[in-house]
This record gives structure tokens, C-alpha cells and sequence, in this order.
């Protein structure tokens, strides 16, 4: 597993906005067919770090690579290759509002291959049912979805192309916990069934538990700890040791050892 | 693409299919081709004596959703003709994502119903006709429901937005002074010339001055800077109350126990009903510079005369015509923009439809109640 090489490696990140610096010489590694959970207090930059992977922040200094590409090399016609190698699925959904679900699945489809309308429709039923929706909510607009149901749509178009790796914002977030601890199993099974990698920002601690293979702690702009569940457990650094042996933090680890 | 996807051979009486190379999104379309083609060969009149089919996936390098799912339409098209279909050395992820794909599109997709064109072209009509008479019917609502407000507020002056009044009063009214200024100067400019033009062949060209002096004061003052206002202001506020209605602010403002009416429409309104009249005064005074500039420019006509002349021609009955329908087209304006803008949906296409139809449907009005106004000036001999 060690072998492989990773699928996104973030080396001396430098990350601000104005006389603000977010990230400040962070390294990261992702590797193949895992899902990562990336955690921190808010405003620690989660959300930063993934928008300036996928190429929305510009960075002031490091490199990242994704798929074995440095994306400073890449020309714009790789790096629409890149891009469609990957899916995000944004923090509110960000479906189009003037297309109905199923054109939404469609979208990444229609500009990106050259396939028949019906292997188009069947393409995106499938991916419908494969997050749990069915056809029927195809023909709906995103303003008549309730929140779980926008976030399986964004999940089912961020799946749309097959992608290698999937980004998620806060999936779990603004759903109850019954909704939520789904949604996890759902990318739990997706990600095994497709062997995609998943890089996840969350501020569930179920999720954490649930989902993810090894979780990243952000603070202060770096990555203050890496490693699965149980190294979270033993570290010493002091927000990760609120964070997971906090009133909610340890009942889950409770629960999690008695089973 | 150097190898192919989809190799076929009859052996005996049964097809044996070899799949090779990519069977994922990028080749989607290629193999989809292929699938049918091999497929098309079932209803065939040579092939369809083939009983069974089987499908060698080992040669496949790599297999995503898009690969597994036309896998799963082919054999389905043969189970379903009543045949087998064997898929041999699917390698165990292939396998797993087959069997994902083996629950999907059970059920036939939703169809949406057939219309018939001619049934459809009158319910259009039909929409389209109560769509008019339900905007006229907001109208009215809006007009009634503000009425309620200005009332409330007039029994309890301190609960007045004043703030609010004076900043809107600031975008609506004193930023547009310099475009409407302009754009008034010029239309009065041009009808002067215009004027000036065409009465040149009578040698009446002195009355180009009443032309212009009468028009700008009774009609076209007023009518500019309405419409000037609607497209201005009017698509602004459905645009704000519309991306307000979208992220539930009026329903936040609402459980707070304060009337959106009365918090956000009201103060537009006022403002808009005060900022016509001052706007409408300031625009024909700029018409009549602007006559004037041309009258001397172009026409010959010194300051002097053209004052002169002014003031025989208009008198105090046209500048009151002017100036009392302006208040007016204010109040619609404004009811038409906030209506339009409190029915916006949850979409980004609704803010777009009910801005387009804001300013279309006050310029309309503004044109309806200037065409009342003349007849009942008309008729009081004003």
C-alpha cells in the first residue's frame, strides 16, 4: 500500500488572503483508494486547502500534484483532463437551479463525452439509484429537494464521469444524524464499489469514525496530525485532544471499543 | 484507441464475445456502438438463430460505471429475448461494480406526457391569460397591503424605517441624477431640433419653442424619467427582494414578527413616490436647457428669445400636468418591482423571469396611466 504513490501530494503550501495567511508551509499526502478526513476548528482552512487543490484559491508558494501531474506544469487542455478526472461536491450543493436533477447528473456528461441521449438518461438513473434516489426525482428542481436529497444529487453529479477522486465539503453537514450516518455508509460503499479516493472535509465526528481510513488535523496552517482513528486517540496535541477526547469525542470511542 | 472494444464470433449456435481495452466514460460512446451493433445482430435474420451469448471480459483493462452498465444492457437484451448471457473473467472489482449496476433501471424511466400541440397551444394561451389577470391581481394586493402598512405607520410614526428611506433615497433618486440629467438634455436637444427642422419650411420655427416646451412639461419629462426609473430602480428592487425571498430573509423577517411589507416595501415605495417628482422636475429642466442649447446652436436663436418664447408658450397648467402624474408613476413602479419581486421562486431563472417582467410590466403601466391621465385631463381641461 506504502508502495503506491500518492494520489495528491501537497508540498510547502502557502495559502492567504490579503495580510492573512491560512495555510502556512503545509505538506499533505493522499493516498490511493482511501478516504481521507480532514478536520480542524473552524476557520483552521479546510475549506481553503480543498479549494486550492481543485484550483479555485491561488496559491502564494508550494506545489501540489494530483494524479502524478504537478499542476504548475500542466496546460490548459491537461488540466481539463485533470478536472475531469476528479468530482467535488460542494458545502450548499452548488446544483444549477435552472436545470432539473437529472440534467444536473447529465451536465458533466453532455460536455465532456460524446454518448447518445439514452445512454445519457440511462447513465444518470443509474447514478440517481446508485446514491439512493430514485428516477422518479429526476425530473424535479434542486429548490424541491430537501437538504439530504441536494447533497445525494451533488454526490451523484461529482460521480457523474467515473472520477478518480472525489472531493467532498462538509457532505454531512445541515442533515440530521440519522440522514447523516447514511450519507457515510453511502461513501463508504461508493468508494469501495468504484475504488475511488475520497478527500473529505467534515466536522462530523461520526463521519470520522464511520468513514474515513485516516484523518488530518489542521491547525495553524499545517497538518498537526495524521494517522487513523486510534493515533488521533494517543496524540498529545491539544485541540486534537479536545476535539476526540471531548464529552462527544470519547462516547464515540466508547462505543466504538465495545463493539 | 488501438484495440478494440468488442470482437464477435459464432461458435456453432452460440456468440462469443471478446471485450478488450477500456470500457470506461471516455470510450462510452465508441462502445455503446459497438453493444448495439453486436445487439442489433440478435432480431437479425443470420444471428438470431444464436441461442446463447457469452462475454469474455478478461481482456478488459480497466472498467468503470459507464463500461459495467453497458455490460449489463447487453446481457439484458439477451435475457430478456429468453437467451443466456455468461460473463466470464471479470476480474473481482469488475464484478462488484456489475453488480451495482444489476439493480439499476428496473423500472421503465419516468415519461413525460405527450401533448397534444393544439391542446397545448391554447392552454398556453390560456395560462398566458390568467397569468395577466393574476399579475393585476397582485398589483392590488401590493397596493392594498401597503396601503395597510402606510397606515400602521401613520398611527405609529416611530416604527418608520427612516434609515432605510433615506438610504434608498440616495440610490434611486440622487444617483440617477447625473444619467437622468443627461439623457433628458439630450431627448430635449433633439426634439428642438427636430422641431426646428421640419417648422423651418412653414417659417415657423419659433414654434419649435412651444413643441418643445409643452411636449417636455406635459409628457415626455415624466415618461423618460419613468422609464428611465423602472429600468433603473424598479429591475434593482425585484432583484434584491427576489435573491431576499431566495435565502429565506423574508421568511426570517417574518417569524420575527416584522412585516415584510412594511419593513422592506414600504420605504421603497415612499421613496420612489418622492424621488419621481423631484427626478421629473430636474429632467425637464434639463429638456429645456437642452432645447435651448440646440435652439441657439443650431437654430439661431438667442437665449433671449427662446426664454422669451418659453414663456408665452407653456404655462403653469402643463409644468402642474407633468408634475402631478409623476407621484403616481412612482407608486406603480414601485408596487409592480416589490410584487414581482416577493413572487421570485427558489431558482436562479425565476430572479431572472420576474426582473424581465418587472420592468416590462412598469413601463407598461406607467404608459396605461399616462394614456388615463390625458384623457382625464382632457376632460377637466387641463
Amino acid at each position: 500500500m506504502s508502495e503506491t504513490p500518492p494520489v495528491i501530494k501537497v508540498r510547502d503550501l502557502v495559502v492567504g488572503f490579503g495580510t492573512q495567511t491560512v495555510l502556512d508551509h503545509l505538506d499533505m499526502d493522499v493516498r490511493a483508494s482511501e478516504i481521507l478526513g480532514v478536520v480542524g476548528a473552524s476557520g483552521a482552512g479546510k475549506s481553503v486547502l480543498l479549494r486550492t487543490i481543485i484550483g479555485l484559491i491561488p496559491r502564494r508558494e508550494g506545489s501540489i500534484e494530483v494524479l502524478g501531474k504537478d499542476l504548475d506544469e500542466v496546460d490548459e487542455s491537461e488540466r481539463r483532463a485533470l478536472e475531469r478526472r476528479w468530482g467535488v461536491l460542494f458545502q450548499q450543493g452548488a446544483l444549477f437551479s435552472s436545470l432539473t436533477v437529472k440534467q444536473n447528473v447529465q451536465f458533466p456528461m453532455r460536455e465532456n463525452l460524446e454518448i447518445s441521449q439514452r445512454l445519457m438518461d440511462e447513465m444518470a438513473y443509474a447514478k440517481l439509484e446508485m446514491v439512493g434516489l430514485s428516477p422518479r426525482d429526476g425530473e424535479k428542481f434542486p429548490s424541491e429537494l430537501s437538504g439530504g436529497m441536494t447533497k445525494r444529487v451533488a454526490l451523484a453529479r461529482a460521480l457523474a464521469l467515473d472520477p478518480e477522486i472525489v472531493f467532498l465539503d462538509e457532505p454531512t453537514s445541515g442533515l440530521d444524524p440519522i440522514s447523516a450516518g447514511d450519507f457515510d455508509e453511502l461513501i463508504r460503499t461508493l468508494q469501495q464499489t468504484l475504488e475511488i479516493t475520497v478527500f473529505m472535509v467534515t466536522h462530523d465526528l461520526e463521519s470520522l469514525y464511520t468513514a474515513c481510513d485516516r484523518i488530518a488535523v489542521l491547525a495553524d496552517g499545517k497538518v498537526a496530525a495524521e494517522g487513523t482513528i486510534s493515533v488521533m486517540l494517543e496524540s498529545e496535541h491539544p485541540w486534537v485532544k479536545t476535539y476526540f477526547q471531548g464529552k462527544r469525542g470519547s462516547s464515540l470511542a466508547d462505543r466504538e471499543l465495545t463493539q | 484507441m488501438g484495440e478494440a472494444l468488442l470482437t464477435q464470433k459464432l461458435v456453432g449456435d452460440r456468440l462469443e464475445l471478446v471485450a478488450g481495452g477500456s470500457w470506461t466514460a471516455p470510450y462510452a460512446g465508441e462502445l455503446e456502438s459497438e453493444i448495439d451493433r453486436v445487439a442489433g445482430g440478435l432480431s437479425g435474420t443470420k444471428s438470431a438463430k444464436t441461442t446463447d451469448v457469452s462475454i469474455d471480459m478478461g481482456g478488459v483493462r480497466e472498467l468503470d460505471t459507464f463500461g459495467a452498465w453497458l455490460l449489463e444492457r447487453l446481457t439484458r437484451q439477451w435475457t430478456g429475448a429468453g437467451r443466456d448471457a455468461v460473463v466470464v473473467g471479470l476480474p473481482q472489482h469488475g464484478a462488484d461494480l456489475v453488480e451495482e449496476m444489476h439493480g439499476v433501471n428496473r423500472e421503465p424511466p419516468p415519461q413525460a406526457p405527450r401533448q397534444n400541440p393544439i391542446v397545448s397551444f391554447f392552454a398556453a394561451i390560456g395560462r398566458g391569460t390568467t397569468g395577466f389577470a393574476g399579475s393585476f391581481h397582485t398589483f392590488a394586493q401590493m397596493l392594498g397591503e401597503t396601503g395597510v402598512a402606510a397606515g400602521r405607520v401613520l398611527v405609529r410614526p416611530s416604527e418608520y424605517r427612516l434609515t432605510s428611506t433615506v438610504h434608498q433615497f440616495d440610490r434611486v433618486a440622487l444617483q440617477a441624477v447625473p444619467i437622468i440629467a443627461l439623457i433628458t438634455f439630450l431627448i430635449g436637444a433633439i426634439l428642438a431640433q427636430q422641431g426646428i427642422f421640419h417648422f423651418r419650411k412653414f417659417g415657423a420655427e419659433l414654434y419649435a419653442v412651444d413643441l418643445v416646451g409643452i411636449l417636455v412639461l406635459r409628457e415626455i419629462g415624466v415618461l423618460i424619467v419613468a422609464i428611465m426609473v423602472a429600468g433603473r430602480s424598479g429591475s434593482s428592487y425585484t432583484a434584491e427582494l427576489g435573491s431576499m425571498k431566495m435565502r429565506e430573509e423574508i421568511d426570517a423577517l417574518r417569524t420575527m414578527g416584522f412585516d415584510p411589507v412594511e419593513v422592506l416595501v414600504l420605504p421603497r415605495i415612499i421613496v420612489l413616490v418622492l424621488a419621481l417628482p423631484a427626478l421629473t422636475f430636474l429632467g425637464s429642466m434639463a429638456a429645456l436647457y437642452g432645447g435651448g442649447v440646440v435652439a441657439w446652436l443650431y437654430g439661431g436663436m438667442s437665449p433671449d428669445i427662446y426664454i422669451a418664447r418659453l414663456t408665452d408658450a407653456i404655462s403653469l397648467t402643463h409644468f402642474k400636468v407633468g408634475m402631478i402624474k409623476a407621484p403616481f408613476m412612482g407608486l406603480v413602479i414601485g408596487l409592480v418591482a416589490c410584487a414581482e419581486g416577493l413572487r421570485v421562486k427558489g431558482s436562479a431563472e425565476s430572479l431572472g423571469i420576474q426582473t424581465t417582467k418587472s420592468v416590462v410590466e412598469s413601463i407598461f403601466m406607467v404608459i396605461v396611466l399616462d394614456g388615463l391621465f390625458a384623457i382625464f385631463f382632457a376632460s377637466i381641461g387641463m
